[in-house]
């Protein structure tokens, strides 16, 4: 098959582009650490916010656990149309891992701002930690359609000087 | 000769122009409601429950009806022309038609009764009225039904042209109709078995993250189903409007063949930020959506030789002067054009989204918007606004109205959708702003998001005047009395290297089609074998609206 010179080239250096892209996402990925969501754990929505039965039926005040100095936790239910806690307050360079549930529909949870952006199933556990080392407060926005008030779910971090 | 193929495709068009008006008439709305002039308190009059409503229906016809019928229309005017033959078994073809219509009437019907507020998505657990699913899916089997007819034509054809090359717009278009043939299974079964059943009450529960991946299946190489008209419409077509030829025939074979084989086993980079899909096999689909990236690279490349040609045997010169010299003052060539120039921007936006890690910034956000508001809303809606330009006119037997207009139309487009998508791709990336989402009620809208929201809703705001300007232009084409003098041609543009044999492994199916499946057994097996066998229908529907 007949290829013309110029375009042959540009075809290598395309497919060549294509490697140098992966190659650099893989490293932001792996050595850096920048990371997507992966499979933790199923729960039934129908129970999960059942007192007892799951860390997301504890009372709410009791979901922000501090593990160790600076070192935080936090199980919050989804639901429409609220995070539920809806305030996470914590001091500044802390660390915070969300394990995040919905009991009814697909909600989105992304803290503005950052990379934490997730998808929220019913019947999945979705979790990603990140490191807070800017005061202030961060908005976590609902960004999947959950019904006419999904514009209203939202919630906060407090991150303390 | 193709009469019946002809009237086929008026009706088929006729209802997707029809279905865009409806849906496209809501997108400045949502754009002006972010910026905090809210019309749909003036349109609950009329019927229209809430915002989300509104996004249903503009998501619904204009990215599913709209599409669909076009390209079935286009494919039904197409291919027997392209095989100089008209379709063996029209029957079928015009119960596609019926099929379709149908089904297109069956889903609007809960969605304009607010029964259906789900956007074109439809994530289970949101549940919307069972007829809502049925209408989807019949239009679905329609298309399939359009694509059984185009095949029949096809194989008589192979088989009174024995040892011929098939015409690249033939095998373009029937390659693209199998693609969709493999790709619709994942949602046929999404909703066939799990969603339908489910919507009725029969089964109780769904599994949310099952379903998603089901969705997605189907999802990608949707993109693919409307963008390959797009591209036969640019390769075989655009170079001849311009005056010049297809720069490299073999590789743009090779671009058809290599969308079928990859276009499916893709979908997971719309799932990286779900929580239970295995990183290994979104890694996998990271690197099978980089691969589909080099097709659409060789597109660019011998669609701008092919333009090339065609500028230089106009008269012009130098290392870029030529541009001037192509046929800006046709509007079916100036839209298109324009079209391959957004796409250019969509294209690298979509690189980011398949980006594995690098989707975190922009997921779900406005975005997402920013981007298929190039790709489907520009490099595929402003090409068929091209290409209507030359076909409604060669339907009707009527001049196109106003060639100046559809000029202008093109042009306003461009600059509107290059207002927006750059406002929304900002916001997205920048600021975190969710897409789908009613911002002007929103309690966290800040306000550091109104500059790019004002720029957005005016770009939306010329993209509605755009559109306006096409629907004038069609309805005075098809309303007046004049006829058309000199009898329009379905443009062909000729092979550059023509004397050069194109292999015969670009026109054999079986390779390609083994490959085909290969690759998603490979790439969606495992997932959905993992999936199915931890499925848990646990999900009750909700109707959130």
């Amino acid at each position: 098959m007949h290829i013309d010179t110029r375009e042959r080239n540009y075809i290598v250096l395309s497919v060549l582009l294509m490697l140098i892209f992966a190659t650099a996402l893989m490293v932001s990925a792996f050595a850096y650490g920048i990371q997507v969501p992966v499979p933790y754990e199923r729960v039934d929505p129908r129970t999960v916010a059942t007192p007892g039965a799951s860390p997301w039926g504890n009372p709410v005040e009791e979901r922000v656990r501090e593990l160790a100095p600076n070192k935080y936790e936090a199980y919050i239910l989804a639901q429409a149309w609220v995070f539920l806690p809806n305030k996470i307050t914590i001091p500044k360079g802390s660390s915070l891992t969300l394990y995040v549930t919905s009991k009814d529909v697909q909600h989105g949870f992304n803290i503005q701002g950052t990379n934490i952006n997730m998808m929220i199933l019913p019947g999945q556990v979705s979790t990603l930690t990140a490191t807070f080392d800017k005061p202030g407060t961060y908005n976590i926005v609902c960004n999947e359609y959950c019904g006419v008030g999904h514009q209203t779910m939202y919630a906060t971090i407090e991150v303390q000087p | 000769m193709y009469k019946t193929s002809d009237k086929l495709t008026a009706w088929y068009i006729g209802i997707g122009m029809a279905a865009l008006f409806v849906g496209g008439s809501l997108g400045p709305l949502q754009k002006l409601e972010h910026v905090g002039i809210n019309l749909y308190t003036a349109l609950n009059s009329i019927g229209l429950a809430s915002y989300y409503q509104g996004l249903t229906i503009h998501a619904v016809l204009n990215a599913l009806v709209w599409t669909t019928f076009f390209i079935v229309g286009f494919f039904t005017f197409i291919i027997p022309r392209s095989l100089e033959k008209p379709l063996t078994m029209p029957k079928l073809n015009g119960l596609s038609l019926i099929l379709m219509v149908v089904g297109l009437v069956m889903a609007a019907i809960p969605i304009l009764m607010n029964l259906a507020t789900v956007l074109f998505t439809f994530y289970p657990p949101l549940k919307a009225n069972p007829f809502f699913y049925i209408g989807l899916v019949l239009v679905v089997v329609g298309s399939w039904v359009a694509g059984y007819g185009f095949y029949a034509t096809y194989l008589s054809w192979r088989k009174e042209h024995k040892g011929e090359q098939t015409p690249l717009i033939a095998l373009g278009s029937i390659i693209t109709m199998v693609m969709w043939q493999i790709a619709t299974i994942g949602v046929a079964i999404e909703l066939l078995v799990f969603v339908i059943p489910w919507s009725f009450g029969l089964v109780a529960g769904t599994d949310p993250q099952l379903n998603r991946t089901f969705f997605w299946f189907t999802g990608h190489p949707l993109v693919y189903f409307w963008l390959l008209p797009a591209y036969i419409s640019w390769y075989c077509m655009v170079p001849k409007q311009a005056g010049g030829k297809l720069f490299s025939e073999p590789l743009a074979r090779l671009v058809f063949w290599l969308f079928l084989a990859l276009s499916v086993p893709v979908g997971l980079h719309h799932q990286f930020v779900d929580p239970g899909v295995p990183q290994g096999w979104k890694i996998v689909h990271f690197v099978l959506t980089f691969s589909l990236f080099i097709p659409s690279m060789i597109t660019a490349f011998t669609v701008v030789a092919s333009l090339e040609i065609g500028g230089r045997a106009r008269g012009g010169t130098g290392l870029l002067n030529w541009v001037r010299y192509l046929p800006w003052g046709d509007p079916s060539y100036a839209a298109q054009n324009l079209a391959m120039i957004l796409f250019v921007f969509g294209g690298i936006g979509g690189l980011t989204n398949a980006s594995y890690n690098m989707n975190l910034a922009i997921h779900n956000t406005m975005w997402v918007p920013g981007h298929f508001h190039l790709t489907v809303g520009s490099a595929v809606t402003l090409t068929f606004f091209g290409i209507a330009y030359w076909l409604v006119p060669m339907l009707a037997n009527k001049p196109l109205w106003s060639a100046k207009m559809g000029v202008w139309q093109a042009w306003t487009w461009f600059v509107g959708m290059l207002l927006m998508s750059n406002a929304l791709h900002i916001i997205g990336l920048n600021l975190s702003v969710p897409r789908r989402t009613m911002l002007g009620a929103a309690p966290y809208a800040a306000t550091d998001w109104q500059p790019m929201l004002i720029e957005a809703a005016i770009g939306g705001t010329i993209l509605g005047i755009s559109g306006l300007l096409f629907y004038i232009n069609m309805m005075g084409t098809v309303l007046q009395k004049k006829r058309l003098e000199t009898p329009i041609e379905m443009p062909v543009a000729e092979v550059y290297h023509a004397e050069e044999p194109v292999p015969n492994w670009l026109d054999a199916w079986r390779p390609w089609i083994v490959v085909t499946v290969l690759l998603i057994v490979v790439a969606y097996g495992p997932v959905l074998v993992n999936l199915l066998s931890n499925m848990q229908l646990t999900s009750p529907g909700f109707k959130l609206w």
